[in-house]
């Protein structure tokens, strides 16, 4: 297991060696693909225990009154589901796709730092090991929300805070390393002639979010670590009679929060921005316009926080600026969707699976933009707050956002992961299952939600009910199909017809120029690329 | 095939990550633990979990940077390697400049917005009113709404000497480097010495520091929202030289005992002074902000 080798030309024979046999190839691995399919397998392993959650929440929620959980139970399962969902499932998978293609894609051997590379997975399953034990814990999980806000968290939360803030640490640490490698990785491996502005779009979004990762993560350690001392040492950054202000929490933790969430989505813009010109055999629409819309998102991502929280208190003047930055937003990313509609306009259009989600995410990506944009009309937002409007928001934002564009960019690449072509039948039928029972799911959570149900509530009014049993079936629907995409995964990974280097018709980009599978090393020689 | 790529190096598998992970389990799980048994006085077993986390991540870092400087030493890295620790350093700063802006974001709220509109400033003339009609707002924040009281911690005496320390320490170890790079080995040895025992003393005043805050001045990490970011901002500042201390002290045990860095070829000596130089950076940030004004 020596990792030092003193005469650096004999290092060179090394090069072309397979993996390691067994568990330590796991555990000890150097090697982008191996760990992008650690992060992968990881996130979908999440997916399903947070989905778990959900359909507890879902089942809690079939009916008025309280029928199977209780309300603090209730607490947990929302509180876990958004945290499980968001650090442990769509970062994580991003990740995993970064990982993987990133060094493909510019032509790197691997990453810059493949040690601290491994050391960044390693610690999510030990992070959500304390998460998930914590559930039981005397007193329960965490069970203040996903945004754990003041004083919920501090005052009235129970044992387990400590635990919480603590594995959220540890995610931040792997997520700061994590996005520090990609910065670095694109900075410096560059295949010779791979300009900046030649870089396929999924690495320039990823770049972009890495710098969000790091300008945030860290806010995050921040007002966790407030978190644990107003707790529990006394403090009162959070409290009032100390000089200090709940509403402060809910500055910084937006300050992160909302970046954050630029996080979730831009490399799904990515990976949008990959599959449409591969399906349309068409090159993309406005690239470079595509990559100055990313980084004004990103930019206008750190001026926006405060319409989390327009009616905690602010004045007026800043709720309007905080209202025209957001409504801002909309420009850079109509952009986008225009750009991805133009790429497809009179192309020679084909519709396999991963077109299929490519389409879905940019039709309901955009229905969740513009419920965003009626969120962020302050006077009209004092209606929607807290509301199963904002529910059905950032899910269809998240859910037919972010997951369709991973299970659309799992589609998209699997062929050049496993060597086989995945099921195109079956992957049809995950594509429209999902599809007819997510809008199941979450389009009525905007009617329940207009009519003024509140979130996060283990009960409701009897008018809401009809609704409500729909929504649960679409959710139990949604999370039936997900199993055949593990089935299709697996069937993928087992077997099936040999995929050529180049996969799809119209793939370009240096990935598709290497064997399918992907040898274990790549591009040790680095491609001119012109 | 470009030059540029010529000598890349992947480093074949290590154990170091994943003793790393455990480490850091061992440090979370212990001192989420630990935390709730000291506030409650319970007997339990997370104290010394987060020990032996602590230990075991020490046993990680010695063992995983003495592969690193092994394969730097025997010339495996190129400048694309240089290049890539660099930016890695850097952004890590980066990382830092922001953790503790978050901290300095909750000073100003607290001090611009959260006091005086606690005394009714705005349109929070009710909120006085009917919250703490006496509170009245002032920074330091010696009295606060709920009747908490406490002195300042004036800038003059050990925060004034404490600047000069950390402003010396940085010229020092700017003399260190520049007789590195002029291949003055002993001049090196002295300064970065010097370096590191200013940073010592800087560390031992920070205590006097603390003792006298708590014992004479009443002032505590309880004393409301003076006292939390006044102990938070200078104990995780506090924590930093410590950390950048040991990480100066590393490279003068590197050049003492082994004779290594040349004057060409010294990041890791770099990048320790890099982080030195920024922790010198945040303490004039709170010198002006937590002392001063």
């Amino acid at each position: 297991m020596s990792t030092v080798t003193t005469d650096p030309h004999a290092h060179a024979e090394h090069e072309h060696h397979g993996p390691a046999k067994g568990l330590k190839r796991w555990l000890y691995t150097t090697n982008h693909k191996d760990i992008g399919t650690l992060y992968l397998l990881f996130s979908l392993l999440m997916f399903f225990i947070g989905g778990a959650m959900a359909m507890v929440i879902r089942a809690e929620l079939f009916q008025p009154g309280l029928q199977i959980v209780e309300p603090n139970f209730f607490n947990q399962m929302t509180t876990v589901h958004g945290l499980i969902m968001v650090f442990g499932a769509v970062m994580p998978a991003f990740t995993g796709l970064a990982n993987w293609l990133i060094p493909m894609m510019i032509g790197a051997p691997d990453m810059a730092l493949p040690r601290m590379n491994n050391w960044s997975f390693w610690i999510l399953p030990f992070a959500f090991s304390i998460l998930l034990a914590s559930l039981f814990m005397e007193g329960g999980g965490p069970s203040f929300g996903w945004t754990f806000y003041a004083p919920l968290s501090t005052t009235y939360s129970n044992d387990s805070t400590a635990l919480f803030v603590f594995s959220v640490h540890i995610m931040g640490i792997s997520s700061i390393m994590g996005a520090i490698n990609v910065i670095v990785t694109i900075m410096n491996l560059r295949a010779p002639g791979m300009t900046y502005m030649k870089m396929p779009l999924f690495v320039w979004t990823w770049f972009i979010t890495a710098y969000l990762l790091i300008a945030v993560m860290p806010v995050l350690a921040g007002v966790v670590t407030m978190v644990l001392t107003d707790k529990y040492f006394g403090t009162s950054f959070f409290d009032a009679a100390g000089g200090g202000d709940p509403v402060l929490f809910q500055h910084i933790f937006w300050f992160f929060g909302h970046p954050e969430v630029y996080i979730m989505i831009l490399p799904a813009f990515g990976i949008i921005s990959s599959i449409v010109p591969t399906f349309a055999r068409k090159p993309l629409f406005g690239y470079a316009s595509m990559v100055y819309a990313t980084s004004s998102i990103a930019l206008l991502s750190f001026l926006v926080w405060a319409h989390h929280m327009f009616t905690t208190g602010m004045p007026v003047a800043a709720e309007l600026f905080f209202m025209y930055c957001t409504m801002l937003i909309a420009v850079p990313t109509g952009v986008k969707v225009f750009n991805w509609v133009a790429t497809m306009w009179r192309g020679a259009m084909t519709f396999e699976v991963p077109m299929m989600f490519s389409l879905a995410f940019i039709v309901l990506f955009t229905i969740g933009g513009f419920s965003g944009l009626m969120l962020a009309i302050t006077p009209a937002d004092f209606q929607y707050h807290d509301t199963y409007f904002v529910v059905a928001h950032f899910h269809y934002v998240l859910v037919t956002g972010a997951i369709f564009s991973i299970m659309a960019a799992a589609y998209y690449w699997l062929p050049k992961w496993t060597g086989h072509m995945y099921d195109e039948t079956l992957g049809q039928w995950h594509f429209w299952c999902s599809l007819i029972s997510v809008n199941v799911l979450f389009f009525p959570m905007h009617f329940v939600g207009l009519a003024g149900m509140p979130r996060r509530i283990p009960d409701y009014a009897l008018q809401f009910a009809d609704f409500n049993a729909l929504i649960s079936i679409g959710g139990f629907a949604f999370g039936l199909s997900q199993l055949l995409f593990v089935a299709l995964v697996v069937k993928c990974i087992k077997g099936g017809e040999k995929a050529t280097d180049q996969v799809w018709e119209g793939a370009e980009g240096l990935e598709w120029t290497i064997p399918s599978p992907a040898p274990y090393h790549s591009f040790t020689t680095p491609p001119e690329v012109k | 095939m470009s030059d540029k790529y010529e000598h890349y190096y992947v480093p074949e598998q290590s154990p170091w990550p994943i003793v790393g992970a455990v480490a850091l389990f061992m440090i979370a799980f212990g001192a989420g633990n630990y935390v709730n048994e000291v506030t409650k006085d319970q007997p339990g077993y997370g104290g010394y979990l987060l020990l032996a986390g602590i230990a075991t991540l020490i046993f990680m870092l010695v063992g995983w940077f003495r592969n690193v400087i092994d394969e730097s030493m025997n010339g495996l890295y190129s400048k694309q390697m240089d290049r890539s620790f660099r930016q890695c350093m850097s952004w890590f700063i980066f990382s830092e400049v922001m953790f503790f802006a978050a901290f300095f974001g909750a000073l100003f709220y607290a001090r611009i917005i959260a006091i005086p509109w606690l005394d009714g400033a705005g349109n929070n003339a009710s909120t006085a009113a009917v919250l703490w009609p006496a509170f009245e707002a002032a920074w330091p924040l010696l009295k606060t709404p709920g009747g908490t009281e406490t002195q300042a911690m004036p800038w003059q005496g050990l925060p004034l000497y404490n600047t000069i320390i950390l402003l010396v320490s940085s010229v020092t170890l700017h003399f260190a480097h520049t007789a590195l790079e002029q291949n003055k080995r002993g001049q090196l040895k002295l300064m970065l010495g010097l370096t590191i025992l200013l940073g010592a003393g800087f560390l031992y005043l920070q205590v006097v520091e603390y003792i006298h805050a708590y014992q004479d001045l009443g002032l505590k990490l309880d004393s409301g929202v003076y006292g939390n970011t006044f102990f938070l901002l200078t104990g995780f500042h506090g924590l930093h030289v410590t950390l950048g201390a040991v990480f100066l002290l590393v490279m003068f045990l590197r050049i003492v005992l082994k004779n290594h860095f040349t004057p060409h070829k010294h990041f890791a000596f770099q990048a320790a002074a890099w982080y030195w130089h920024f922790v010198d950076v945040v303490w004039l940030c709170l010198f002006v902000f937590v002392y001063v004004l």
